[in-house]
């Protein structure tokens, strides 16, 4: 018992580790077009992003649960190749990514829309590229923004239910994830154990944003 | 030798606007920009950073063609030698006054220069504060300094004191007048203040509408009938009130106000807000040292 406790705490974490990860890497080209460009099928780009907000959790898994099926076109180019995504923990990944794009980008793209331009051009006219501008000088300075996404996105992939649920299922080790677990727990009248997951994550989550708040206050300089 | 000839379409604040701006800078010069807000000064600074591109025309610096428009050249900012001083400072907030001037530098010798500038413009004390510690007028010394870290051709300056209180600004256009002494730096100021345009340009621009009107030396633009051993003093008119059969018109100069009484038909071109020669004729004028 206790094991299978650890190990579905460690998926969990690594699930939204994962997550995360991948949505810091797609969130912040993806935040600087939506704060930067002026192109016209901006606001659609900027719907689709927003709509797992709204959304109920089934709809996007009930999509996703037939995008990834043999049947469809490309759940069958995927097992042709040898990739499942159903039921497994690859598609919880993409799964997560989709519904915690929102908790990603929103803060990062508010603090990109609230630098002045002139710091922009202060850099280019010091000689400095739009990459390296970014790297060294707005990333820096909005990384209050920057933790802010990370935290959300990554408390939100931890909280996560309907989603895996719908195509992830309840597969120890693969995709079984803490929610899935209290649930399960819950479902056969276990409730010393579902206690434990349900505690296990209040605290966990409870430490992490309290950390986040109390380092947040002592740094400076960055634009809020 | 820098020569500018361009054209570009802007949508100001009072609508569509066709400027041509056609300017030769020399080396080394002092040129102030000066004209009305909306009149396209800081555009020109803008468009010679290459932060605008222009719809037509040619930019020219030292031999080197930064944009031609006929010939489809348009050179990036990052490519263009300018130090650009924004009115708003643009400091990185997350670097130290030191790491802000550091991160400007593009090799050792630049790197090695950069403590000096910091001396320069007296920020030694604070080379390690960052920028949201600072005062407006220390702000405006890195802003400065850190423009000149890469030794550019030509200084931009967009109305950079136009910030500042009355004390610190003067204090800082000394400061700019002895670093442009000193460094010799080829440097444009868009101003719309008449004591720092006479105190630190050798030339002045007029921009009126987009168009350059007048290129002369900032004494011939302000005093334009200057005849010798008469005093004449610029301006700016605080208040006109009609007391009949006259007219008391109170008028700032320099930092002291100075009320005059004029008759409603001398007084009739007059507007609050706008500048004015106060001249005396036959007098020779009395001057009292202060203590």
């Amino acid at each position: 018992m206790e094991a299978e406790f650890l190990s579905t705490m460690a998926l969990t974490f690594k699930l939204a580790a994962i997550t995360t990860l991948v949505l810091l890497l797609i969130g912040i080209p993806l935040a600087a077009f939506l704060a930067y460009s002026k192109m016209r099928f901006k606001s659609i780009v900027e719907t689709i992003v927003s709509m797992p907000l709204v959304l109920p959790p089934s709809v996007l898994g009930f999509y996703l649960l037939l995008a990834f099926s043999p049947a469809s076109t490309l759940g069958s180019f995927l097992t042709e190749h040898g990739i499942r995504l159903a039921f497994s923990f690859e598609g919880l990944v993409i799964g997560s990514v989709l519904f915690s794009l929102p908790f990603m980008v929103h803060p990062i793209q508010s603090a990109l829309s609230q630098v002045p331009a002139s710091i922009f051009e202060a850099a280019y006219t010091l000689g400095k590229s739009k990459v390296e501008t970014m790297v060294r000088v707005i990333l820096p300075s909005i990384r209050h923004g920057l933790i802010s996404g990370i935290v959300l996105a990554f408390a939100h992939t931890v909280g996560e239910f309907g989603v895996i649920l719908m195509i992830g299922g309840n597969i120890p080790d693969e995709t079984r994830v803490a929610s899935i677990a209290i649930y399960d727990e819950v479902e056969s009248l276990n409730y010393a154990m579902a206690h434990q997951y349900a505690l296990t994550l209040f605290v966990v989550t409870f430490a992490i944003l309290l950390l986040v708040y109390t380092l947040n206050k002592k740094s400076f300089g960055g634009i809020r | 030798m820098i020569s500018v000839n361009i054209n570009k379409h802007l949508d100001t604040a009072e609508g569509p606007l066709d400027a041509h701006f056609s300017l030769d800078i020399h080396e080394g010069e002092f040129l102030t920009l000066f004209g009305a807000s909306g009149a396209g000064k800081t555009t020109l600074l803008r468009l010679i950073a290459g932060l605008e591109i222009p719809d037509s025309g040619r930019i020219e610096v030292e031999g080197e063609m930064w944009f031609d428009g006929a010939r489809r050249i348009n050179l990036p900012p990052q490519k263009r030698s300018v130090g650009f001083v924004f009115q708003d400072y643009a400091l990185f907030p997350t670097m130290s006054v030191r790491q802000n001037l550091l991160f400007a530098a593009e090799n050792a010798e630049q790197k090695n220069g950069v403590d000096e500038l910091i001396e320069l413009v007296e920020l030694s004390q604070l080379s390690n504060r960052l920028p949201a510690t600072l005062s407006g007028g220390q702000k405006q010394r890195v802003a400065l300094a850190r423009a000149l870290v890469r030794r550019p051709k030509i200084l931009l300056l967009d109305e950079p004191l136009s910030a500042l209180d009355p004390a610190m600004r003067q204090k800082l256009q000394d400061e700019l007048s002895l670093i442009h002494g000193r460094l010799g730096v080829t440097t444009l100021l868009v101003s719309h203040d008449i004591a720092e345009t006479v105190k630190l340009s050798d030339r002045l621009a007029h921009v009126e509408a987009g168009v350059i009107k007048r290129l002369c030396s900032p004494m011939e633009f302000f005093s334009p009938q200057s005849l010798s051993g008469k005093l004449q003093l610029i301006g700016e008119v605080l208040k006109i009130e009609e007391d009949f059969p006259a007219v008391i018109v109170t008028l700032l100069v320099g930092s002291s106000v100075v009320r005059t009484v004029l008759s409603s038909a001398e007084a009739s071109e007059l507007r609050v807000g706008g500048h004015a020669i106060i001249s005396t004729k036959a007098f020779n004028p009395i001057l009292i040292p202060l203590p």
